[in-house]
């Protein structure tokens, strides 16, 4: 059973429905004993940074959020709230990913949001096992994390280089969205599931 | 590097896909899940669903359609059709909806795009503009192109954006319908005038006008509907194409 936290960020929705069509039972929940208990957790994330962190602060989940053990997804906003930062309201966050969350320079050859498909390299961990190389996903997004240590997957925009997925211990995070990036996201999801 | 987006775009009324010609003459071509799962199948980008008889017949929209959309479909879709208050965004939202399309709602209370980007995020707002020439100007129409405004396009498309538009779909009511290619020169003045992504649509006939549109063009996606709906072009050929003519588009 996998649990999604529900912290109202956004569009849940979509997670839900994908895990429907994978035929993978869930729950919503924003209880920590929900959230413990479960085989895996997805961190959903639509919107500001530092509402997403403010949301998850009322409700008293940051330090549930630390203390989980088993795997971690966190997705778009739900992977930034688990960098060390945002420059998006300022927001301090989780800090499990050593990486900081920045807003893309403005560039008339990039736009701002970054949407649509992309490619992705330098690909190294389960989550992204059997992808082939420069397998495109789906980016919706103005802020970016950092390059660090934790990167798992590379993205271009622009002149900017960033963390397309990151991992650290039994956290893992995308930048893009597994759930609307057609089967090579289906596959992605599927490998989160089998962790 | 981003790559350019290929949309089809499937006008709907009571559930199912219909195509008109110059918003007039309109015909039915199919169901809305099924095209839409054959569409991304084939390696569409994204989906467009308006509603269009929305508006002009007062209905609401179409949640319950959009909920069976978002459980069957693996890509990002945008809903648009008669959607005038924030609560009609929210709704569609909850349904599964990636974007919402406003169009006429936000000539007539522009403080609608302000109000859903700041609650939602400017990427859930796609302003679309339907506009004809008239001399040398573009002016933009409301009501499936069935009232003039006085409204300026690239005037319009800049206070969009300002307001928090996080997409601009532009409609030459010039070139819909007519196959004849798509309105060039105005979407690369939008991308010049505009820092946030293009989409072009109405024209499309062939291959080579929708490379135009996003080469010349500078549009960052073609949409097109009847050329995908009678299968006139088939989406992995397009790509197949386009892809050889140096345009990046997703293959994998």
């Amino acid at each position: 059973m996998t649990a999604i936290i529900d912290y109202d960020a956004g569009n849940i929705k979509s997670v839900t429905n994908a895990l429907e069509r994978l035929g993978s039972s869930y729950v919503l929940s924003s209880d920590p004993k929900v959230i413990l208990g479960a085989d895996r957790v997805i961190l959903p994330g639509v919107g500001n940074c530092a509402e997403a962190m403010a949301s998850l602060e009322s409700k008293g989940l940051v330090e549930v959020i630390k203390s989980i053990r088993k795997p971690v997804l966190g997705i778009c906003v739900g992977l930034q709230v688990l960098c060390r930062d945002s420059e998006e309201g300022n927001a301090q966050c989780i800090g499990i990913f050593d990486s900081h969350v920045r807003r893309f320079p403005n560039d008339p050859e990039a736009k701002v949001p970054h949407v649509g498909w992309n490619s992705i390299g330098n690909m190294d961990s389960k989550l992204l096992k059997g992808l082939e190389r420069g397998s495109n996903v789906y980016f919706v997004h103005s802020y970016y994390p950092t390059l660090c240590p934790d990167t798992i997957a590379t993205c271009r925009h622009g002149e900017t280089f960033f963390s397309a997925a990151l991992k650290y211990e039994n956290f893992y995070g995308t930048q893009f969205h597994p759930e609307k990036s057609g089967s090579v996201g289906e596959k992605i999801l599927e490998n989160f599931l089998a962790l | 590097m981003v790559t350019k987006r290929i949309i089809p775009c499937l006008d709907i009324r009571d559930g199912k896909v219909v195509k008109g010609i110059n918003f007039e003459g309109i015909k039915e071509v199919g169901d809305a899940v099924e095209m839409g799962r054959r569409y991304s199948a084939e390696g569409a980008d994204e989906l467009v669903f308006l509603d269009i008889t929305a508006t002009f017949e007062g209905r609401r929209t179409f949640a319950e359609l959009v909920e069976k959309i978002a459980l069957n479909i693996n890509i990002p879709f945008t809903v648009g059709g008669g959607i005038s208050t924030l609560e009609d965004a929210s709704r569609l939202l909850d349904a599964g909806a990636d974007k919402v399309s406003i169009n006429s709602s936000a000539i007539a209370t522009p403080d609608l795009i302000d109000k859903i980007a700041s609650k939602y995020g400017s990427q859930f707002v796609v302003v679309a503009i339907d506009a004809r020439s008239e001399g040398s100007r573009w002016l933009c129409t409301t009501h499936g192109g069935r009232k003039a405004t006085d409204k300026e396009l690239f005037a319009w498309a800049k206070e969009a954006e300002q307001r928090g538009a996080g997409e601009i779909l532009f409609t030459s009511m010039d070139h819909d319908g007519t196959k004849q290619g798509y309105a060039c020169p105005q979407y690369r003045e939008l991308n010049a005038l505009l820092g946030i992504p293009v989409i072009a649509s109405g024209g499309a006939g062939n291959v080579d006008h929708i490379a135009e549109v996003l080469s010349e063009g500078r549009a960052d996606a073609a949409l097109a509907a009847s050329i995908f709906h009678y299968n006139e072009i088939p989406i992995p050929a397009l790509k197949k194409e386009l892809s050889e003519r140096g345009i990046a588009v997703r293959l994998k």
